[in-house]
């Protein structure tokens, strides 16, 4: 342990053996001084950033069928539903109004809709000068298998459509045993990583996810960190790092198995490993729409110098059961309570 | 780690604990002053394991507010209702034994009961809820009525606080809950609740009963207006009474809750605020044996991290919360008995039940 915590000291890159050694052997106060310590290298400024934004869902008919998701319709379900212009174009002014510069555009993957008609959904939002964060590696999948075209072809013409920078979504456990067991219609973790890959060597900037708390084995987890630093190696596309523990009431996984909720103490870990496992990540979230507005503050403790989103709009979480809700005046309140500059950034983490 | 403590200019301090030397009211302040909760923590888990090892305790309890009338009306609390309110109830001695009867298949080790200071019910109320209570469950331990509401009671009996006591004690009194508090500070008091008993009363009845051999807690309600020369001055004055009693069992500091109080203006309790109250008081309080993190107050997510923070014990099972809940409060009304192990388990602190008196009744 004195070896890893001085190489971690030292700015070093610490291996997936000494990954879980931490894991297994570190006090949760080890963990924290020492992803706070990296947290400081990386930020030397005490700031803390955060995006005005809001989740645009525009479908939740999916034939994806995962079982931790307690959002999607199945495409026979007569409840799944289809955004309208109109729908959208409230959303978008609303979130302008509110000083929101992006929207976090995802949606279920639909039966069969054209890739002209995600091309026109862009087309539309980017007349209004917002920023589009949109459409997470298994929809680009998706849309690339329903059309025939090669995925760069798809990312090009969703670019030349107005998609500015992808979400990291959909990424859960990139372990195949995983999301065989979890997830077998979604795109496996070699094609997510593929998707990546693409749209950063296209100039994309991604985020990447995590999904823990569920099937998973620790060494699955760092499968995951592994590949997200390995393709980071190779493009420095990623921009952050988001991890968050699976809500599992109402979703069909929690249904068919007893699955307990990650606790406060096993997210910061986890947290805080990812801090220091992902030593080429500029940027760590914190989660307060899982964790909620407390824990989220002592995340900045433990690796995290991000307080995500205001998320104006959020589905998908709530839908699990889980209804925390953060203000901007509020999420700055928590992070000058915390001894930070709280700054509104872009999507890029530059200042807005 | 200690070298993030040096690094964090609190090197001093940490030799103090390490030795177990006092801490002065100075480094009270420079803890509460300190931006680094890790550090703080840190200090706060070495008295923490010093005193409780790796143990983290949790009782099997029922809480009953028999009344929510009361004649002091402090604008930090949404519970209390001057009678006649539309909100405003009593429980007769008969319905109290009914919530006791209907949990009688349950382990349940503790009732904590407290209620308002009532402007008419009569001594003879009081007995005969701790009797009824007895009735029903005769092993049970009964933790009732806050030093307020002692002072109260001796006022309706007639009688001196001892002698008052002696009676409830006879009637099946087991311990005094630490509500009731707040702050000690004569400002804070008389701009929130200036009708309530002084702080220096709060501490005379504490003394009275731990001379009587009852054992009490303590609290600390921050948050509000006070400030950290009022919250250290608070710490002082029960370190300094326990010194001489030795009769406060646990501490616990208490979170206000804004919502349907006459102070609404302010914003919930941090996190951070959170776990440096319980930090500081178990670095302050080197003379209580436990600092309690209640998950009520706090939310079970901050209780569970407490327990690397200074807390060893995360209160209980509770049920049926009341008073928090009323002030808007979030968390759950109760928390199952294995999800607080597994709570526990997950911190990597060893579950142990105990009762009031911190005896051990199952370890997990």
């Amino acid at each position: 342990m004195q070896r890893i915590i001085a190489k971690i000291e030292q700015g070093e890159r610490i291996d997936g053996q000494e990954f879980l050694q931490l894991e297994r052997e570190a006090s949760l106060h080890q963990l924290g001084f020492l992803a706070n310590a990296v947290r400081q290298r990386l930020h030397p400024q005490p700031v803390v950033t955060y995006v005005i934004d809001r989740n645009i869902n525009y479908t939740d008919i999916c034939i994806s069928a995962c079982k931790f998701c307690a959002f999607f319709k199945a495409p026979d379900d007569p409840k799944g539903q289809v955004l309208s212009r109109l729908e959208l174009a409230e959303k978008i002014q609303e979130t302008q109004e509110l000083g929101g510069t992006q929207i976090l555009l995802q949606g279920g993957l639909h039966p069969d809709k054209p890739l002209e008609f995600y091309e026109d959904m862009l087309r539309f939002m980017k007349t209004t000068g917002i920023h589009v964060h949109g459409f997470s590696p298994p929809e680009i999948f998706h849309f690339s298998q329903l059309s025939g075209l090669s995925l760069a072809t798809v990312l090009q013409r969703l670019i030349a459509a107005g998609l500015d920078s992808i979400p990291g979504g959909g990424a859960e456990i990139l372990s195949n045993r995983v999301r065989s067991e979890m997830a077998p219609k979604k795109c496996s973790a070699d094609q997510w990583i593929e998707v990546m890959e693409e749209a950063h060597n296209l100039g994309l900037r991604t985020t990447a996810t995590m999904m823990f708390g569920h099937i998973e084995t620790i060494e699955e987890r760092l499968e995951h960190l592994q590949r997200l630093r390995d393709l980071q190696d190779r493009t420095g596309g990623f921009t952050a790092f988001i991890p968050w523990p699976f809500q599992p009431d109402h979703t069909p996984l929690a249904a068919a198995r007893k699955i307990e909720k990650t606790t406060a103490v096993s997210y910061l870990r986890i947290l805080a490993l990812s801090r220091l496992f992902l030593d080429n990540f500029q940027n760590i979230q914190a989660s307060w729409v899982t964790q909620g507005p407390k824990i989220a503050q002592l995340s900045l403790f433990f690796g995290a110098n991000d307080f995500g989103s205001t998320m104006i709009e959020e589905n998908v979480v709530a839908a699990a059961g889980v209804h925390f809700r953060l203000s901007e005046a509020e999420i700055r309140r928590l992070v000058r309570d915390a001894g930070y500059q709280p700054q509104q950034r872009l999507m890029d983490y530059t200042p807005a | 780690m200690d070298g993030y403590i040096e690094q964090a200019g609190l090197g001093r301090i940490l030799a103090k604990v390490r030795g177990g030397e006092r801490l002065s009211l100075d480094d009270g302040r420079q803890l509460y002053e300190h931006p680094n909760i890790l550090a703080i923590g840190y200090l706060a888990n070495i008295v923490r394991e010093k005193k409780n090892g790796n143990q983290a305790f949790f009782i099997y309890n029922q809480h009953i507010n028999y009344s929510n009338i009361c004649t002091n009306l402090c604008k930090f609390c949404a519970f209390g209702k001057k009678k006649g309110h539309e909100l405003a109830y009593e429980m007769s001695v008969e319905e109290v034994k009914t919530k006791v009867r209907e949990r009688l298949d349950e382990p349940i080790d503790e009732i904590h009961m407290v209620g308002g200071i009532h402007p008419d019910l009569p001594f003879s109320y009081y007995l005969d809820l701790l009797r009824g209570i007895k009735e029903v469950r005769p092993e049970v331990h009964i933790q009732a009525f806050t030093c307020v509401e002692i002072h109260h009671l001796a006022q309706l009996a007639g009688k001196p606080v001892d002698e008052t006591l002696h009676a409830l004690m006879e009637a099946g009194l087991g311990s005094i809950p630490g509500g009731g508090a707040e702050v000690f500070s004569p400002r804070i008091r008389q701009i929130t609740c200036k009708e309530k008993l002084s702080g220096e009363g709060w501490l005379e009845v504490a003394r009275i009963a731990h001379a009587q051999g009852l054992h009490t807690n303590a609290t600390m309600l921050y948050g509000h207006i006070e400030t950290v020369e009022e919250r250290l001055q608070h710490l002082d004055a029960l370190r300094r009474t326990q010194d001489a009693t030795q009769g406060f069992l646990a501490f616990i500091p208490l979170a206000f809750h804004p919502k349907n109080t006459e102070m609404s203006e302010h914003s919930n309790t941090t996190g951070i605020n959170d776990l440096k109250n319980i930090a500081v008081s178990r670095l302050m309080l080197d003379n209580f044996p436990h600092i309690k993190a209640y998950w009520v107050m706090v939310g079970p997510k901050i209780a569970q991290v407490a327990l690397a923070f200074g807390a060893d014990d995360m209160d209980g099972t509770v049920k049926e919360e009341v008073i928090t809940h009323m002030a808007g409060a979030e968390t759950e009304q109760a928390l199952g008995h294995k999800t607080l192990i597994r709570l526990i388990q997950e911190a990597g602190r060893q579950p142990v039940q105990r009762d009031t008196l911190y005896n051990v009744l199952a370890t997990f």
